[in-house]
């Protein structure tokens, strides 16, 4: 027998369960609604809270201008970049697919074809997004993309800059990842994004 | 009966409150951040841990079919060893000379980092915690917090030693040194290795939840990925996390969500620029369906190892981490150490318990600790009744019921109890209190005179 009927058919003795016995329905999803109202206020404080940085901007133009400003002249990659160039950056900017009033969370899905150590290798993060990725909480993800597996080897929230208290139980940011974060909001909506 | 020497982390003044604040932050923090709803949240987790463990087989064969259609792969094992050999060889096999690794209790069970050095690789813990540690030659302290007993002098004097560093005591110093050491870890590492915090079955896919962003690294810098999880860690859904997700980033640290959630399921697909080639899930039992068949204690397996049932125990915040028999500690330990390794193992180990019944209150999956214990309890009497104790307590009671005898016994046993025999072996783990000078006999005598 192999491990993995061992390890089964303990489970079905352990249960009492036969192969193939039926199994009722697990309980009914519990998904809550968030706020409906102020999503970019929200969202702005909750990020701050965590010392993030947001800005909010009108048009693509100003968003450059502000993401030059978040830069500061520092060396940066946008969207793709092998391992090794994205490990010798200051600075990765990506997009993200929602963004999460209640708790001031970027969700990334690896769908985007972005690289996912953008967000992650370099000290410095800043992402550009459309106030309509805005949505209420992560349970709106959820109820959007009930498999968010379906089309991406992976989904990231971020919340916040890398952060530890392992010294002390004393607050540091950016111990693996980046210790800045800066998202901008282009709250243009005469154009769709 | 082998009974741990708590004797110095007692009389340790430094450790006394490193851990007493520790855990009184955390507790603090957990209580900011719970919501009105908490209750409901508590009993829906508690319910879809009982749905899916009652059903275990099924979800386990979903969980297969999906990781296997989204191109990984599951490997079972019966055992820690099982499991060890496998990571060995496929290392062997792939030429790995490095692994990173994320904080994971389940390959702390099974000792993977000593089986990986005996074949020669290099396996380095990431989480800061368990790097300190790891250099410094100790093992977690907590599930959440694994050094919160070193100071940052300490922290100094092991990064003194093992990366030469110069002498640096603050915490953001100190960050600095281990995140410049360990990306060249990561970056070098032929293979990551995380533990799981929950298999979503619907999906194929495992969930790790931090702060720091090594789960993350372990996860997709390296060329593969393999993950080692207990069989108990399943849950049906993927929107099931709604909850858990919560409860967790809540009980734990006291954050509405942890700093990073990874959703991985798979290995990186087709146009995506980055992510590990490879993907493997270790599924481990090592005594699990042993558990599963009690079915009274089943819960036990509910645990999402959040460690808020340490921080709220009055003798974890006294003893610390260190003085448990086994690598999970503080309430949940002593109620998962005798049904993994037998009653026989630590017999003491569900005695050294208040019953204040604190760990049940806080537990966001509602396993109901005390009554485990009193289980356990009556478990280790029932295979092995101590003669001695059982004797002395029926002469106790028989004294209890005859007045006469008490009034005439009772001065004397507070004059003089004889640390001898069972007496002797009662005292050796618990202190008498002192005795008043007049008893309240005595006292009621002369007031009625
Ligand atoms: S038993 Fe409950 S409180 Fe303790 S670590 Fe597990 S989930 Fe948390």
């Amino acid at each position: 027998m192999t491990s993995r009927d061992e390890i089964l058919s303990k489970a079905r003795a352990a249960l009492s369960r036969n192969t193939g016995d039926p199994v009722p329905p697990p309980p009914a999803v519990l998904l809550r609604e968030g706020p409906t109202e102020h999503l970019v206020e929200q969202f702005t404080a909750a990020l701050e809270a965590l010392a993030g940085n947001v800005v909010v901007v009108k048009t693509c133009e100003e968003a450059q201008v502000a993401v030059d400003k978040a830069l500061n002249g520092r060396t940066f990659i946008r969207s793709t970049g092998t391992r090794d160039a994205i490990a010798q950056v200051e600075v990765g900017i990506t997009s993200a697919d929602y963004a999460l009033a209640d708790t001031g969370s970027l969700v990334m899905f690896t769908e985007s074809n972005e690289s996912r150590l953008l967000s992650l290798l370099p000290p410095c993060h800043i992402a550009v997004i459309e106030r309509s990725k805005i949505v209420a909480c992560l349970d709106d993800v959820f109820r959007l993309r009930p498999l968010p597996g379906a089309r991406s080897s992976a989904m990231v929230v971020i919340t916040g800059p890398s952060r530890t208290a392992d010294i002390e139980m004393r607050l540091v940011r950016g111990v693996h990842g980046p210790g800045e974060i800066h998202v901008i909001i282009i709250d243009d909506v005469t154009r769709s994004p | 009966m082998k009974t741990p020497d708590v004797t110095a982390a007692l009389g340790d003044k430094k450790l006394q409150l490193a851990i007493y604040s520790a855990t009184a932050r955390l507790g603090e923090r957990r209580r900011e951040t719970i919501t009105s709803d908490h209750e409901e949240l508590r009993q829906y987790a508690h319910d879809i841990k009982k749905h899916t463990l009652d059903h275990l087989d099924f979800y386990l064969e979903q969980l297969e079919r999906n990781v296997e259609a989204r191109g990984g792969k599951v490997i079972w094992a019966k055992d820690g060893a099982e499991a060890c050999a496998f990571i060995q060889n496929l290392a062997r096999k792939r030429g790995v000379k490095v692994i990173v690794k994320s904080k994971s209790m389940t390959t702390e069970e099974i000792h993977l980092n000593e089986h990986l050095e005996e074949v020669g690789i290099e396996a380095v813990e990431t989480d800061l915690g368990e790097y300190i540690l790891q250099l410094g030659g100790e093992k977690p302290f907590h599930i959440i917090a694994p050094a919160l007993h070193k100071t940052k002098e300490d922290v100094s004097d092991i990064f003194e030693k093992h990366l030469h560093s110069k002498r640096e005591t603050s915490p953001e110093g100190l960050t600095k040194i281990a995140r410049v050491a360990l990306r060249e870890k990561f970056l070098e590492a032929g293979m990551g290795i995380t533990g799981a915090n929950f298999l979503v079955a619907d999906s194929g896919a495992i969930v790790l939840v931090e702060n720091e962003g090594n789960a993350r690294l372990s996860s997709s810098a390296p060329k593969i990925h393999v993950a080692v999880s207990g069989i108990e860690k399943v849950i049906p859904r993927a929107q099931d996390l709604g909850v858990f997700l919560k409860l967790l980033a809540r009980s734990a640290t006291g954050q509405p969500l942890s700093v990073y959630t990874s959703f991985l399921a798979g290995a990186k697909r087709e146009g995506e620029p980055d992510g590990p080639e490879e993907f493997y899930l270790v599924l481990l039992d090592n005594g699990r369906t042993r558990l599963l068949a009690d079915e009274s204690k089943r819960q036990s397996l509910y645990c999402i190892r959040c460690g808020a049932c340490l921080n709220h125990c009055p003798v974890y915040r006294k003893i610390g981490g260190y003085n448990y028999p086994w690598v999970y500690s503080g309430p949940i330990g002593k109620i998962l150490t005798p049904q993994f390794m037998g009653i026989e193992h630590d017999p003491w180990l569900p005695f050294a318990s208040s019953l204040c019944g604190a760990c049940g209150e806080v537990c966001p999956v509602k396993i109901e600790i005390p009554r485990i214990l009193l289980e356990l309890r009556s478990d280790k009497v029932a295979n092995d009744p101590d003669r001695a104790e059982l004797w002395s307590f029926k002469v106790w009671a028989w004294v209890m019921r005859h007045p006469k005898f008490y009034a005439r016994l009772a001065p004397l046993a507070l004059s003089a109890a004889p640390p001898v025999g069972p007496v002797k072996k009662w005292l050796s783990q618990r202190d008498l209190p002192v005795p008043p000078a007049k008893s309240f006999r005595d006292l009621w005598k002369e007031r009625s005179k």
